[in-house]
Formats: structure tokens, sequence, C-alpha cells
């Protein structure tokens, strides 16, 4: 019978090629579940591979939804190389968004286009404020910064509601749960006209290879990562696990209020309830599917944001519900992990 | 007095889907597998359970298919973190966000489905006492379960042989494994069993508790019941005993929503939540009683040598 055994070193390929093995596992998984809901496998596939890079104006909405994202994957590739469990991310977006909301909301007519500027910083603040409560009471009081975090999910979707349904609300919005729509100067600048993408892409994509310098060419980056892999290693070198703890969620925190203000600045242009769409919980996919890599999460921000645009096709061209999403999404990281076994392990037939 | 008495059973009610959860949790954990996907599986049971209870009318059927949605899933989850060793945390989110999906995209034909309300049950003469009848003797059976296990399971962890192996498989596996026990068949089979029970407690909400299918409608129960079995510090009688004392807080901030108080509703909303973080900063302060009272291989792997 099939036995694992142990590889006496992690293989390198194995680590390249288990996304991509995932991603055929899922894509086998996806074609089942066409076939048993009686849709055309083929036109599954095409819906959602290939038409969201059919056009320039489709490649755009695909780097639309990647950037949050990839800004939040980021983020958390720098949390969980330090080991730090911060699931939290949706809730750190949605502060993010409330601060930038804010301050978008102070802007009138005379106000001048830095304004943008603010706005995101506000954003950055938030997430940050908010990272910082899981923060302080995991260094304070060793509360566990996984079920912290979660909770603060949902209260920070709470604000946000009270916020929309009370005091930010809309006087001439007939009543409907939503701020006024943030003056155009507040808003975030496109990038080229007749397509969506806004300057978010360009910090996105900074933010890549300012990760990538951070965590491979600096001293703290290092230290950050000994911490993840081999804490007695890090204590014994003297690297503070306090000081790790804190840059990991201060950072994604910072990366997922970014996100948060450039959602809200940008594509939607106001507060609404609907501001929290789940980018944190697919950000941690995206993050794990990128292996922990900026250049890793760049692609798997493009195909997890695939996977949402395919899911609104599929609604409309297939008659599927956008839900079928949530379902990929969760395939795609149980087979990578179930993929990833590869790497530390090799199959050996034995015989019983 | 008998709003009081009201009170008291909407909060036993609301804590049994607490209790229920936690405590198939607290078998995993004291197997040493923490389990971060029980909201994924609440919500697949919950499911399940519905979609039972629709096609083939008893509630019966609906206890019986959130408790195979959730062992089913949990041996998904098992087989990956005990034999392909993945990581117990990415492995519990993965089952999180699938389940989550999952349901939502299952149970579309389901949201406008009605189930006829279930009556609750009193208990002959007890139920009839003043005060402590109404509190207490007229509930659903679902809750006299759940204080059932929880009796079951201390005389199961703290009075049988077989508790012990459960436990010292936990606490440490190496032991176990040399002392001949399969380590990894008997965490396998807390996972599952653990797991069932997380789908029987999502059965429960979608049946009995809020009759209805909605998306996302366990709303971090499965998170809160994580959250108690720290809390309880891995005793199945404080696991009940928190599990009511959320379930009070939720009902308690529903009284007051009813009762008009000039308090926005999503402040009342946030309550438990917003208790969970404080009740979990409140036990892990003292690092020592945690860490004395946590399984000591809790969330660590285990790979038998050849």
């Amino acid at each position: 019978m099939l036995k694992l055994e142990v590889r006496p070193q992690p293989s390198q390929a194995g680590s390249y090629a288990s996304p991509l093995l995932a991603l055929a596992l899922t894509v086998v998984i996806g074609i089942g579940l066409f076939v048993v809901l009686g849709k055309d496998p083929v036109r599954g596939l095409q819906v959602f591979f290939v038409e969201p890079v059919k056009s320039w104006y489709a490649v755009g909405e695909l780097m639309v939804k990647a950037t949050p994202l990839l800004l939040i994957g980021l983020g958390l590739a720098v949390c969980f190389r330090s080991n730090v469990w911060n699931i939290g991310a949706e809730g750190q977006f949605v502060i993010g968004a409330v601060f930038a909301g804010g301050v978008a909301l102070m802007a009138d007519k005379t106000t001048g286009p830095w304004i943008v500027w603010a706005v995101l910083a506000a954003g950055v603040v938030g997430g940050m404020l908010w990272a910082s409560v899981t923060a302080v009471l995991r260094d304070r009081f060793n509360a566990n910064e996984i079920l912290v975090s979660l909770m603060l999910v949902y209260v920070a979707v709470q604000i946000l509601n009270y916020l929309v349904y009370g005091p930010w609300k809309d006087p001439m919005g007939f009543n409907f749960p939503q701020t006024q729509t943030f003056e155009k100067v507040a808003q975030v600048p496109r990038l080229f006209t007749g397509s969506r993408v806004n300057i978010g892409l360009v910090l996105a994509l900074v933010g890549v290879a300012g990760v990538w310098l951070y965590l491979a060419r600096t001293y703290s980056g290092f230290a950050q990562q000994v911490g993840g892999l081999a804490p007695a290693a890090a204590r014994y070198a003297g690297f503070s696990s306090r000081r790790a703890l804190w840059i990991a969620l201060l950072f994604s925190g910072a990366m997922a209020g970014l996100a948060g203000a450039l959602e809200v600045a940008g594509p939607i242009g106001q507060l609404t309830p609907h501001v929290p769409v789940g980018y944190g919980f697919a950000a941690i996919i995206v993050a794990f599917v990128g292996r922990l890599h900026p250049v890793g999460i760049v692609f798997s921000a493009i195909l997890m944001s695939m996977f949402y645009i395919g899911g609104e096709l599929a609604q409309s061209r297939l008659g599927l519900p956008k839900a079928i999403t949530g379902v990929f999404q969760g395939v795609l990281l149980f087979a990578l992990l179930a993929c990833d076994t590869l790497i530390a392990y090799r199959l050996k037939w034995r015989k019983s | 007095m008998e709003s009081t008495a009201l009170l008291i059973a909407a909060s036993l009610n609301a804590g049994t889907v607490l209790a229920i959860a936690a405590l198939g949790l607290l078998i995993n954990e004291k197997a040493g597998i923490v389990n971060l996907g029980a909201e994924g599986l609440m919500l697949c049971g919950a499911l399940a359970g519905f979609a039972a209870v629709v096609h083939f009318g008893a509630t019966g059927w609906g206890f019986l298919a959130g408790l195979g949605a959730g062992a089913l899933l949990s041996l998904v989850f098992g087989w990956l973190v005990i034999w392909l060793n993945t990581n117990q945390y990415a492995t519990g989110l993965a089952l999180s966000l699938f389940g989550a999906g999952f349901a939502a995209f299952a149970g579309i034909p389901y949201t406008q489905a009605k189930l006829p309300d279930q009556g609750m049950s009193a208990v002959p003469f007890l139920g009839d006492i003043p005060f402590i009848g109404p509190a207490l003797f007229r509930q659903h059976a679902m809750v006299y379960f759940a204080v059932f296990l929880m009796l079951a399971l201390i005389w199961f962890f703290y009075r049988t042989r077989a508790g012990l192996v459960l436990r010292s498989v936990g606490e440490s596996p190496e032991s176990a494994h040399a002392l001949g026990y399969p380590v990894r068949r008997i965490r396998l089979l807390a996972v599952v069993v653990g797991g069932a029970l997380c789908g029987l407690a999502g059965a429960y909400v979608s049946t009995v508790y809020t009759p209805l299918w909605v998306e996302g409608m366990i709303a971090g129960k499965g998170w809160i019941a994580l959250a108690l079995t720290t809390f309880a510090t891995w005793r199945p009688a404080r696991v009940l005993l928190g599990a009511y004392l959320f379930g009070g807080l939720t009902m308690v901030q529903f009284h007051l929503q009813g009762m008009g108080v000039n308090v926005p509703s999503q402040v009342l909303t946030m309550m438990p939540y917003l208790a969970t973080v404080v009740v979990l900063v409140l036990i892990s302060r003292n690092p020592m009683w945690i860490r004395t009272n946590m399984p000591q291989s809790i969330g660590k792997p285990f790979y038998p040598g050849a």
C-alpha cells in the first residue's frame, strides 16, 4: 500500500508544484460539480478562466478585484511567516473603510486633491488601530489572537452598520442605509479612461516589492521569519517575540485598512453595509496559495479574483448561484494543504 | 416573575446550541486536535438538518442529517491533519471557509422554505411547578441532552479506561504510541465524534432554535464555542456553565432590544462577540492557569516513526 515517507529535505520543486497541482485538482472537482449540476463543463471553465481575460476592460475588472486581495494577502504573508495567526483581516478592512469614509465625507466642493491621500492614510490608521486591539490583548493578556481577531470582525461589521444606519446615513438617500457618495475629489483617481483600475493597483505592486525587500533583504524581516520557523532559535538569538507580534499585526492591519480605504473611495464610492464581501477571508487563501511569497501572492490574487468574477458570470450566464465562488475557494485551500504534504513527505509503495 | 422564567428558559435554549458544539470540540481538544472548522461544520449541519426536515418531515431526521454532515466533513479534516500532517489551524480555517461557501451555495433552494414550529415538550409534573417549571422543564429534549452529554463526558473522561486513553493521546501521543495505542485512529475517532456534535448543534439551530435557513445563520457561534473550551479550561461542567452564560447574554440582548432600551441595536448585537473577547482575556491572563489545564499536545501533529 501507499505510505508516506519523510523526505530528508523538504522538496523545493514540490513547493512550486503544489499550488499548481491544487489548482488542477480544484478544476477537476469543478468540472465534476458542473456535470452534477447539469451544466456544460467547457462553458463553465470558459466563464472562470477565459472570459475574465477576454478584453482589456475585463482584465481591468480582474485587477480591480485582485487589488484588495493582493494588499491584504501581502500583509497576511508577513503575519503567517511570523507565526501570528491574524484571521481578522476582514475586520481591519472594514474599520479601514470606516476611517477612510469618515475623512472622505468631510470633503466638500472646495477641498483640494490632497484629500485622497488623507483618505488612504485614515484607512491605514484605522486598520492598524483595529489590529492593535488584537496585539494588545495577545501581548498583555496572552489572549488567543485567532479567536480575538475573528470576534473583532463581527464587532467591526456592527460598527459599520451602526454608522450607515445611524449618524452617517445620507439624509437625501431615501432612507437607504448608506452614506452620501463621496465627493469626486475624495475618490481614488483612476489610471486609464474606460477602466475602473485605480492607483490602488500601483500601491499594491509597490507593496509587493516592499514586502519582498523586507522579508529577503532586511534584518528585521529575517528576525520575523526566524520567530515563525523556530521560536526557540529566535529566543536564543535574542529576537523579541513581542516585537514580532506587533510588527506582524500592525503591518497586516495597515494593509487591510488600506485595502478597505481603496475599496470605499474607489469602486464603491460610499459606505454601505455591503462593504465587507469576504476579501479578508479570501486573502487568507491567497496568502497560502501564493506560498506566503510576495510574487506568488500576485498570481494567487489574480486567480482568486478570477474566481470572484467567474462566480458573477456563472450567475448571469449559466444561472448558477454566485456563492459557487466560496465553494471553489474552500476546495482550493483544502487541495493546497493536501498537496503540500508532498513537500515534506514522499509517497512510497510498500508491501504490507 | 413570568418573564424572568421565560428569560431563563430562553437562555438555556440558546446555551444548548453552544454547549453541544463546545462539548464536541472538547472531545477533539482532549485528543490533541484543535478544529477551527467548527463554524463551517455548524453551517453545513444546519443546512443538512434543515433540508432533511423539509424533505422527510420529522425533526429527528434533521438531527441525524446534522450529525452525518458534521461527521463526514470532520472525517476529511481529520484525514488531512492526522494522516497528511497538514497544519491544524490552516486546515480548520479551510473547513470554515469551505463550509460557509458550500452551505451558502447548496442552501439557495431552501432560503424560502418554512418549517412547522416545534412545540417545546413539558416534563410531566415538574413542568407544572410555578416559576421552576416554565424556566427549566418546558424545553426541547435537546436541552436535556446537552446536560446528559456533559455528565456522560465527565464519566467518560475521568472514570473510564477509554477516556484515559483519549486524554493520554492528547497529553503525550508519543507515550500512548509507545504503549501500543493506535494514536492516529483514536484521534480520528475523536475528531469525527466531535465534528458530528458540531453538526448536530447546527441542525438544532436551523430546525428548532430558529426554524429557517439563512446564509451564514450560525453567525460566529462555532467560534464562540471554540473560545468556550478555553474559557472552561477544558472541563465539561464548566463548558456547560459557560455556554449558559453566553446563552443568557444573547437573550438579555434580545430582551433589551424588545423593551426598547435606548441603545443602538448594533451595540447589543456585538455584545456576545465582545463578551467572548473579554472572557478570553480574563481567562488567559494567567498563562500558568491555562498551561496546567490545557492538553499538552494540543495542536501538535503526531507522526509515528516507521
